[in-house]
C-alpha cells in the first residue's frame, strides 16, 4: 500500500468519482425509484416503458435505478435530468405518460411541467419539494441523499463526499471518533434511544482483540420500512457509519442483519461491500493505513424476535432465535461471547455526518435531549404516505397534518399508532406531544424505530389492539411464560370482545394480565407487546366499554357487531348494482321494487355498499347489530 | 475479592459465596423461592419460567433470582404484592397449559407445580384462564419411560441433562410461541431418535411428563 495519508488516498478516490459522475451526467438520465416501493407500484414495468421509448425515439439516455426519494403516494417516480434543464420528478407514471415525457422532454424541448411534481433543486422555473408545505418541516439528512444518488454505484456516493469522514477519522486517533460521537448525544434509531456514544465506550473498556459490529436490519413491525428504504437507496452511508464504529472500537469483523424478506436491500448492500472493498474502504488496510475491518450480510430467517438483539446474537451463532437475559448486554458479551456493537440501520447512518460536520452541528438539530431528526414512514389514512424525515420535538399534529398533508376524504382522526407492536395508540388529546424519546415514552408510546400509523374514524381500536397483539403473539418465540402463554390468552379475551362475547370481569382481567406481561417477560418483545393494548384502554376505554355493554362497534368495524341494511327510503327502483355485486344472493328486490338484504345469507363482504352508487348511498351498516323495527320485512 | 460476602432474605443474614446466583443461596438457607427452569450447574440460566421472581432493595423492578448475582449488602425480599401477584400470573399461566389430572400421574405428591401451590398458597384448579386444548400424544417408544407432552411446562431442564450431563442430544425445543414443544429431531418417537434411554431426563423432569412407566398410575 501506499505511504500516502487517508485524506490522500481518498483525495484520489473522490477525483475519479466526480470525473466518472460528471461524464454520466452529459447526457440525459431517468432516475427511476425503484426500491421497494417503487418496485411494488410497477417500477420495473416503467423501466421497459422508458427503455422501449428512448430505443424507439433513437435517444443516447440512461435509465437509472435509484432508491427512494420518500413521496411514495406518487409512485411509480421518476427524475429527469435533461442538461440545459433543471432537474424536475415525475409521479404517478405509466406507459402514456413515458410516451409523453420521452417524445417532449427528451427528444423535444417540453419538459411538461403541467406533470411534473417538483424540481429537485432550486431554479426560476418551477417549485421543488422544499416549496411544499412539508419541506417547511422536513429537514433530511440520513435521507438527504435517498433517491437522488446510484445505490448501486460508489462513485455516486464517493461524490456526494461519501467516504470523506471515514477519510477524517483515519487521520486521528480512534478516541477521537469516539469522542465526536459521545458529544453528539445521538441516541440509538432502534426504539429505545440509549446513547450511542456509551455504548461503543462500554465494548471499547470490555476489553480483549476480538470485537464485532453489528447493524441490525431486522426490521419487521408492519407499517415500517424505514431501514429498508435506506439499504435500498444509501447503503454506502450504513456502511460508512459501521467502519466508523469499528475504527472507534477497535472491532475487525461485521455484519450486516438483514431480514431475507428484503431481497432487494440485500443485494444493493451486497454489491456495495464489493465496491467498497475494491476502492479500499473497507477490508484490509483501510485508505492505506494499518486499519482492517470487513463486512459481510446474514439473512434474517423471518422471525420477528431475531430483531431483539440478544435473538439476533443466538441466531448469527446458528442456533435457535430466542433471547437470552440481560445483562451482560451484548456492548460486553455479545457475538461469540465476544464485546458486540449492535446498532440500527438509521443509527449508523448519522454517524458520517456527524464525524464530518462536528457534535455541535448535530447537537443545532432537534431537541437537547434527543439531537437530530427522526425518520417516520408515515402510512394508514394520511394523504402523503411514505418516508419523512423531520426534527426531533416536531409535534405529531405537525408530522400527520402538515408533513402527512392530513387525513384523506375528510374523515376525522381519531388515533396514530407509533412505534409498531411494541408501540401504543395515541388520541388527539396528545398529538401536541413532540416527538423525541422522552416525550412519547411518558405518553404510553415509544419511538420505535419509526413507523406510524394514522387511523381514522372507521378503525376500531379493539380491533388495532387486536391486530397488533396477534401479530406479536404470533411472533413469540414462546421461551417465556408471560409471553408464550399471556399474550394467548390476552389475545383471546380480546378476540370475544370484538365478537360481541367480553364483559367485565374479562377485561379487568386483560388488563391485569398485560400489565404482568410487561413486568414479567424475558426479553423487550414480551416487555413490550401489551402496549398496544394498554394504550387503547387507556384512551379508547369507551370503545372496549361499547363492545362490552352495548354490543356495539363504535367504527362499525367489528364483523360479528354490524349488520348491512339498505335504507328504503334512499334506495331507487331503477337501480340494480347492489344485487350483481353481492357474492351470496343476499340481496332481493322487495315486493315494492326496493332492494332488502336477506341476513341469513349475508357474508358482510361491504360489496354492496361499495357498490352503491354516491347518489343514493342506500346501504349502510348498523352497530349494534339490530334492524330498524318494521322496516325490513322477510322475504316469503 | 472477598470469597463471601453478606445480603439480607427477607430480614435474615446469610453469607453467600461471592459469585453465586441469589437463587441457589435462597434455597441452600431454607428460603423457597418458585423456580422450574433453573439448573444450578448451568452458568446461563434460562430465565423462561418467570417464577423466582424477588424484589432488590434499590433496582426498580423485581428480577428473577436465577440470574442475579449476590453482592455485598444486598436486600432481598421473596415476597411482596408486586411479587405475589406477578408469580400467581405466571403459575396461573402455566397450570392453563398443563394437564392437570394429578391424580393419574406419576408425580403427584413430588411436583413442582404442586409444591409451589403449597409454598404460596396457589390453587393449581385456577379460574382465571380457560384451560388451553391441545391435542397431545403421549410417547412411550422407550422401554422403561415415556413423556407425555401435556404436562410439559417447558422449562428445559430435560434438555440440558440430555446435552450436557448425557452428552446426547436427542431433545430439544422446536416450534415457536404458543406451539413451542420438547421433541426430537424431526419429530420421531425417542426410540427412533439418537436416544440412549439413559433416563436422566426423567430424573431432571419437575412435573412428571417424562416418567418412568412403572409409576403410571390408573
Amino acid at each position: 500500500m501506499s505511504a500516502d495519508s487517508p485524506m490522500d488516498n481518498y483525495e484520489k478516490l473522490f477525483e475519479v468519482a466526480k470525473q466518472n459522475e460528471e461524464a454520466r451526467r452529459e447526457k440525459p438520465r431517468i432516475l427511476l425509484g425503484t426500491a421497494s416501493c417503487g418496485v411494488a407500484a410497477g417500477a420495473l414495468q416503467v423501466k421497459e416503458f422508458f427503455l422501449k421509448e428512448i430505443e424507439s425515439h433513437g435517444l443516447d439516455a440512461e435509465v437509472v435505478e435509484v432508491g427512494c426519494i420518500g413521496h411514495c403516494y406518487a409512485e411509480p417516480l421518476a427524475i429527469i435530468a435533461k442538461p440545459g434543464f433543471p432537474a424536475i420528478t415525475y409521479g404517478n407514471l405509466d406507459e402514456g405518460l413515458v410516451h409523453l415525457l420521452v417524445e417532449d422532454f427528451l427528444a423535444g424541448e417540453d419538459p411538461c411541467y403541467e406533470y411534473a411534481l417538483a424540481a429537485v433543486d432550486r431554479n426560476d422555473v418551477f417549485p421543488t419539494f422544499e416549496d411544499f408545505p412539508r419541506g417547511i418541516y422536513e429537514n433530511k439528512l440520513i435521507l438527504e441523499q435517498c433517491g437522488y444518488i446510484d445505490p448501486e454505484s460508489i462513485d455516486s456516493y464517493i461524490e456526494k463526499d461519501g467516504y470523506r469522514a471515514l477519510a477524517k477519522a483515519l487521520s486521528d486517533e480512534p478516541a477521537r471518533t469516539l469522542d465526536e460521537v459521545k458529544a453528539s448525544n445521538l441516541r440509538g434509531r432502534g426504539g429505545a434511544g440509549f446513547p450511542t456514544g456509551r455504548k461503543w465506550e462500554t465494548s471499547l473498556k470490555a476489553g480483549g482483540d476480538e470485537k464485532y459490529v453489528i447493524c441490525n436490519a431486522d426490521e419487521g413491525d408492519p407499517g415500517a420500512f424505514m431501514d429498508r428504504s435506506i439499504l435500498e437507496s444509501d447503503p454506502h452511508q450504513v456502511i460508512e457509519g459501521m467502519v466508523l464504529c469499528a475504527y472507534a472500537i477497535g472491532a475487525t469483523e461485521g455484519y450486516l442483519y438483514i431480514r431475507a424478506e428484503y431481497p432487494r436491500a440485500v443485494k444493493r448492500v451486497r454489491e456495495a461491500l464489493e465496491q467498497a472493498r475494491e476502492k479500499g474502504v473497507l477490508g484490509s488496510s483501510i485508505l492505506g493505513t494499518e486499519f482492517n475491518f470487513d463486512l459481510q450480510v446474514f439473512q434474517g430467517a423471518g422471525a420477528f424476535v431475531c430483531g431483539e438483539e440478544t435473538a439476533l446474537l443466538s441466531s448469527i451463532e446458528g442456533r435457535r432465535g430466542v433471547p437470552r437475559y440481560r445483562p451482560p448486554f451484548p456492548a460486553v458479551e455479545g457475538l461469540w461471547g465476544k464485546p458486540t456493537v449492535i446498532n440500527n440501520v438509521k443509527t449508523f447512518s448519522y454517524v458520517p455526518h456527524i464525524i464530518n460536520r462536528g457534535a455541535d452541528w448535530f447537537k443545532s438539530i432537534g431537541t437537547p435531549e434527543s439531537p437530530g431528526t427522526a425518520v417516520f414512514s408515515l402510512v394508514g389514512k394520511v394523504v402523503n404516505t411514505g418516508l419523512v424525515e423531520v426534527p426531533m420535538g416536531t409535534t405529531l399534529r405537525e408530522l400527520i397534518f402538515e408533513v402527512g398533508g392530513g387525513l384523506p376524504d375528510g374523515k376525522e382522526f381519531k388515533a396514530v399508532q407509533i412505534g409498531g407492536p411494541s408501540g401504543g395508540c395515541l388520541p388527539e388529546s396528545a398529538l401536541d406531544v413532540p416527538i423525541d424519546f422522552d416525550s412519547l415514552h411518558e405518553a404510553g408510546a415509544i419511538m420505535g424505530s419509526g413507523g406510524l400509523v394514522v387511523m381514522d374514524e372507521d378503525d376500531c381500536m379493539v380491533s388495532v389492539a387486536h391486530y397488533f397483539l396477534e401479530f406479536t403473539q404470533q411472533e413469540s418465540c414462546g421461551k417465556c411464560t408471560f409471553c408464550r402463554l399471556g399474550t394467548k390468552h390476552m389475545l383471546d379475551i380480546l378476540t370475544d370482545i370484538t365478537r360481541g362475547h367480553g364483559d367485565e370481569e374479562r377485561l379487568t382481567l386483560l388488563e391485569e394480565l398485560a400489565e404482568d406481561v410487561r413486568d414479567g417477560s424475558l426479553c423487550n418483545l414480551g416487555r413490550t407487546a401489551p402496549n398496544p393494548v394498554l394504550t387503547t384502554l387507556k384512551y379508547f376505554r369507551d370503545e372496549y366499554k361499547a363492545h362490552i355493554e352495548e354490543g356495539r362497534c363504535p367504527a362499525r368495524a367489528c364483523r360479528d357487531l354490524v349488520l348491512f341494511y339498505i335504507e328504503p327510503s334512499r334506495c331507487s327502483k331503477l337501480c340494480n348494482v347492489c344485487v350483481g355485486s353481492c357474492p351470496t344472493e343476499a340481496i332481493y328486490t322487495r315486493d315494492d321494487g326496493l332492494k332488502a338484504i336477506d341476513q341469513e345469507k349475508c357474508v358482510k363482504c361491504d360489496n354492496c355498499r361499495k357498490a352503491c352508487p354516491p347518489e343514493y348511498n342506500a346501504v349502510i351498516k348498523l352497530s349494534p347489530p339490530v334492524l330498524p323495527p318494521e322496516k325490513e320485512k322477510k322475504r316469503t | 475479592m472477598n470469597d463471601y460476602v453478606n445480603i439480607t432474605i427477607d430480614d435474615r443474614k446469610i453469607k453467600a459465596r461471592a459469585g453465586e446466583k441469589l437463587l441457589w443461596v435462597a434455597l441452600d438457607n431454607d428460603i423457597y423461592i418458585p423456580h422450574l427452569c433453573a439448573v444450578r450447574e448451568k452458568e446461563r440460566s434460562n430465565a423462561s419460567c418467570r417464577l423466582c421472581f424477588v424484589e432488590i432493595e434499590g433496582m426498580a423492578r423485581p428480577v428473577t433470582s436465577c440470574t442475579q448475582v449476590v453482592r455485598e449488602e444486598m436486600v432481598v425480599r421473596t415476597r411482596s404484592t408486586r411479587i405475589d401477584r406477578l408469580v400467581k400470573t405466571a403459575f396461573e399461566l402455566l397450570l392453563s397449559d398443563h394437564n392437570l389430572s394429578c391424580r393419574e400421574c406419576p408425580a403427584n405428591g413430588n411436583c413442582e407445580l404442586q409444591k409451589i401451590a403449597k409454598e404460596r398458597g396457589l390453587k393449581l384448579r385456577q379460574k382465571r384462564f380457560k384451560a388451553i386444548e391441545r391435542d397431545h400424544t403421549v410417547d412411550d417408544s422407550p422401554d422403561e419411560f415415556a413423556f407425555d407432552p401435556s404436562r410439559c411446562v417447558l422449562c428445559g431442564r430435560c434438555i440440558w441433562a440430555d446435552r450436557e450431563e448425557a452428552g446426547v442430544g436427542a431433545i430439544g425445543f422446536a416450534n415457536r410461541g404458543i406451539n413451542s414443544v420438547i421433541t426430537t429431531f424431526e419429530g420421531v418417537s425417542l426410540a427412533e431418535s439418537i436416544c440412549t434411554q439413559c433416563k436422566l431426563c426423567v430424573e431432571a423432569c419437575p412435573v412428571g411428563a417424562f416418567y418412568y412407566k412403572k409409576d403410571k398410575k390408573a
